[in-house]
């Protein structure tokens, strides 16, 4: 289906140039940008910050260290491995459990010691970095999302990710896996993506391959009627990697443990631009709304998710266009 | 908003530079903007016989020196066993031959290649007036001349009037007593020569050839010139009009001998002429070779000038990847591969080469299949990819030559690294994305590159870019412009047609 630029710049949609010129290299400085692209940084940032993120328990940086890996995850029974430079939840590995000495995957099927083995040494080798360079592997905690999560998504973690405007949530999306997407919470490859209420955490319209959809695929979940659950303080969590990064304009990953509640997963510095689609509504009118509060003046996370929640109500407008 | 206006205003003098520059070497070096535009050159060749009486020769010929409505593009003198020169000085160009000793029926040859221009006058200012020529004549004649001179002088205010009415009188169709008696005497260009010299105005006769494509064997015809305005000026003997037609090559003017010949004899001078057609590229080459190479990369050796020539290409290439990523928004694999692999269809031809990379493409990925198997280090297994591509590319020449395709060689030119790293990322992609992915960005990349191919095969365009190089400062100003586009995709106005639904 096709639509006029006319009526996408009337409804305040945000284009990938726009996006590019107007916003990310306005707002986010350069020399920042490792913290968000390395997710080790960006992990060591958090605990120093205080955000709650997954436990990290190993960090392998060179070939030969690969040969101690199985002494890292000696008492794990499930783990995540992620190259720390991916981008796009490439090189993610997800291990669930273990079965007659091998891995089980999210998927359900296993793999060896040696099949993990070489998968560490794609990342060390810069495989599934963002330019090719060599990376480090980031071993970690496995989430156990709640148990309403759980019944959402079809396999694999469902997350949700916010655009963060200077401090303030302006938007946000519940992604689901499907069997499309193999597991991954990635709209490219076919997850679902469920614009989330700022206001209220609920759900409002949702996408599958850039078309509209009801129910879940898989699970047949009417989605949107989701309300998210611990809604404020995903808000907060998301807020605060603002005074982590000092960037103006990213997306924010985040996830809902069991057990910890609201984690940061990832932060990421050129969030995709999707998540309008699946709110049926533009971020232009939210993102001009921030740019007229005063630069001068501070505000707490608390107090920016305050007036976030107050403002981006599904009445929102924005100014007249 | 201070930067945005000097942005624009950057923008704006690259494009004005841009297309002054290129103004400039079309309206004065003569480089045409159009590709194989074709310009007639007259090739006259004048050719000398003579006997030689077994004495030191030299044989000295008048060369046209400016003439005016046209322009000489190049000389050339053929004679064997002679020795060669142009001397020139104030009164003009002359062809020397010299031998020592020679005998019987010689022949020499000089051509020149003339171009017409009607804008060439002939530039010889002369600031000493001339005096006229002291004419004589019998009796009767003196009077006849005087009545004719008064009766034209009466009717004439300039030298110019006067030679015009001279003639009239002369040409008439029924010319009187006095005009009968001196046109039996003396030919029309001859008596208007004296009677212009008789009346104190300075005249002279030079000689000029009619051009007419392929006639042999002509004669100079004389031609009449009075002095005006510091100037030699012809005028047709048969109008009295200033000027000359267009067709009549000034080639002899002062008073001297169009031939001398020393240490011969029976000498004889002809002219046989042609009209050819030459690309306006060369002439202009040939006119202003040392003028032009100044300002680009003519003087370059011919080997670097064809590697110029695809490096000038390249521009074109970026521009066209920069408007297909930021305004239509086709996703491709790696930015600027495709641009390189349209270099590569350049030089294979588009239908071989598209064949030719497909399958490059395709059993690349069938292999690098096997490789991931084989828990390699990444840089080795791209190492191995590329010595795998070439492997593929040699096999495909050799199977393309066996089958008769000229294909051959040409597959050389793909950039095998730029190809191996291709089939690299894809494969990733396959196992990251699906398939779905790696045939979208293929066939983007595919898409931009036989557009790329497309633009960069045009003649009008590989002609510009390398003879007018300035033409590349646009290019850089429209990359910059579209550097600072801030409205939507094209394909985002797909992307986002579900919204429409919300509103």
């Amino acid at each position: 289906m096709w639509i006029l630029p006319s009526l996408l710049n009337k409804y305040g949609i945000l284009g990938m140039n726009r996006r590019n010129v107007s916003y990310i290299s306005r707002y986010n400085i350069r020399s920042r940008y490792p913290l968000v692209d390395d997710k080790l940084k960006t992990k060591l940032l958090a605990e120093k910050f205080k955000l709650s993120t997954p436990k990290l328990r190993g960090v392998i940086k060179y070939q030969y260290e690969t040969a101690y890996f199985p002494k890292i995850v000696e008492n794990l029974d499930g783990f995540a491995v992620k190259p720390a430079k991916g981008s796009g939840g490439k090189g993610i590995l997800v291990i669930k459990g273990r079965q007659d000495g091998l891995f089980v995957k999210s998927s359900g099927q296993t793999i060896t010691i040696d099949d993990i083995k070489r998968h560490l040494s794609n990342i060390l080798a810069g495989l599934y970095s963002l330019s090719g360079v060599p990376d480090s592997v980031i071993i970690e905690d496995l989430i156990h999302p709640s148990e309403m999560f759980e019944k959402l998504s079809y396999d694999g973690v469902p997350d949700i990710r916010f655009i963060v405007f200077k401090g303030y949530p302006v938007m946000a999306m519940l992604r689901l896996s499907t069997r499309a997407s193999d597991g991954k919470a990635n709209l490219h490859q076919g997850a679902v993506g469920v614009g989330l209420d700022i206001s209220s955490g609920k759900g409002l319209h949702a996408i599958q391959h850039s078309r509209r959809v009801e129910k879940h695929p898989d699970t047949g979940l009417v989605l949107d009627q989701i309300q998210v659950p611990d809604w404020k303080n995903l808000l907060l969590l998301s807020a605060k990697s603002y005074e982590m990064t000092k960037l103006g304009y990213i997306g924010a990953d985040l996830v809902v443990d069991k057990t910890y509640g609201a984690m940061l997963l990832e932060l990421n510095a050129r969030p995709g631009l999707s998540i309008q689609a699946a709110n049926g509504a533009g971020l232009l009118p939210r993102l001009e709304a921030i740019e007229h509060i005063d630069p001068d003046l501070y505000f707490t996370p608390e107090e920016r998710v305050e007036f976030s929640m107050n403002t981006f109500n599904s009445d929102f407008k924005g100014l007249p266009r | 908003m201070n930067s945005k206006i000097t942005f624009y205003l950057l923008i704006a003098g690259l494009i004005i530079s841009g297309l002054c520059l290129a103004w400039h070497r079309h309206a004065y070096l003569k480089v045409p903007f159009i590709p194989g535009t074709e310009k007639s050159v007259w090739l006259v060749e004048a050719r000398i016989d003579f006997t030689a009486s077994a004495n030191p020769v030299r044989v000295s010929l008048d060369l046209p020196d400016h003439p005016p409505g046209f322009r000489q593009v190049s000389e050339q003198a053929a004679s064997t066993g002679y020795g060669f020169s142009i001397l020139e000085n104030a009164e003009g160009r002359r062809a020397e031959w010299t031998k020592r000793n020679t005998k019987g029926r010689q022949t020499i040859y000089y051509k020149i290649q003339m171009i017409e221009d009607p804008d060439e006058k002939s530039s010889k200012i002369i600031n000493k007036n001339p005096k006229a020529q002291k004419v004589y004549w019998d009796l009767l004649q003196t009077v006849a001349a005087h009545q004719i001179i008064d009766q034209a002088y009466e009717k004439s205010s300039t030298p110019a009037s006067f030679a015009r009415e001279l003639s009239r009188i002369l040409t008439s169709p029924e010319p009187d007593q006095n005009a009968s008696l001196l046109l039996s005497e003396y030919n029309i260009v001859h008596l208007l020569m004296r009677l212009i010299n008789h009346a104190g105005i300075p005249a002279r006769i030079s000689m000029g050839l009619e051009l007419e494509d392929a006639r042999r064997y002509q004669p100079l015809k004389p031609v009449i010139e009075i002095f005006q305005e510091n100037q030699w000026t012809a005028i047709d003997p048969k109008t009295g009009i200033l000027g000359l037609p267009d067709n009549i090559l000034l080639w002899h003017r002062e008073g001297r001998s169009i031939l001398d010949v020393t240490g011969g004899k029976d000498s004889e001078i002809r002219f046989s002429m042609l009209k050819q057609t030459l690309p306006a590229m060369d002439l202009a080459r040939l006119q202003f070779n040392d003028r032009i190479s100044r300002l680009n990369l003519y003087s370059l050796p011919i080997e670097e000038q064809s590697v110029f020539k695809l490096l000038l290409l390249l521009p074109v290439g970026a521009l066209i990847v920069t408007f297909m990523r930021i305004i239509i928004g086709i996703r491709t694999s790696g930015t600027f591969m495709p641009v390189l692999i349209a270099l590569s269809f350049l030089q294979t031809q588009l239908i071989q080469g598209i064949t030719a990379f497909v399958s490059i493409v395709v059993l690349g990925l069938m292999l690098r299949g096997y490789l991931s198997k084989l828990n390699l280090l990444m840089v080795a297994r791209i190492s191995t990819l590329i010595v795998l591509v070439i492997f593929l590319t040699s096999v495909i020449s050799v199977i393309g030559y066996e089958l008769g395709f000229q294909l051959g060689l040409t597959l050389t030119f793909f950039p095998m690294i730029i190809i191996a790293w291709t089939i690299e990322r894809m494969s990733i992609l396959w196992e990251e994305e699906g398939s779905r992915e790696v045939f979208i960005q293929g066939l983007g990349s595919l898409c931009v590159a036989i557009i790329a191919y497309v633009c960069m095969n045009m003649d009008i365009i590989r002609h510009l870019t390398f003879n007018f190089p300035e033409i590349h400062l646009i290019i850089l100003a429209f990359i910059l412009m579209m550097g600072q586009y801030t409205g939507y995709k094209l394909t985002e106005l797909h992307r986002f047609g579900v919204i429409k639904k919300d509103f």
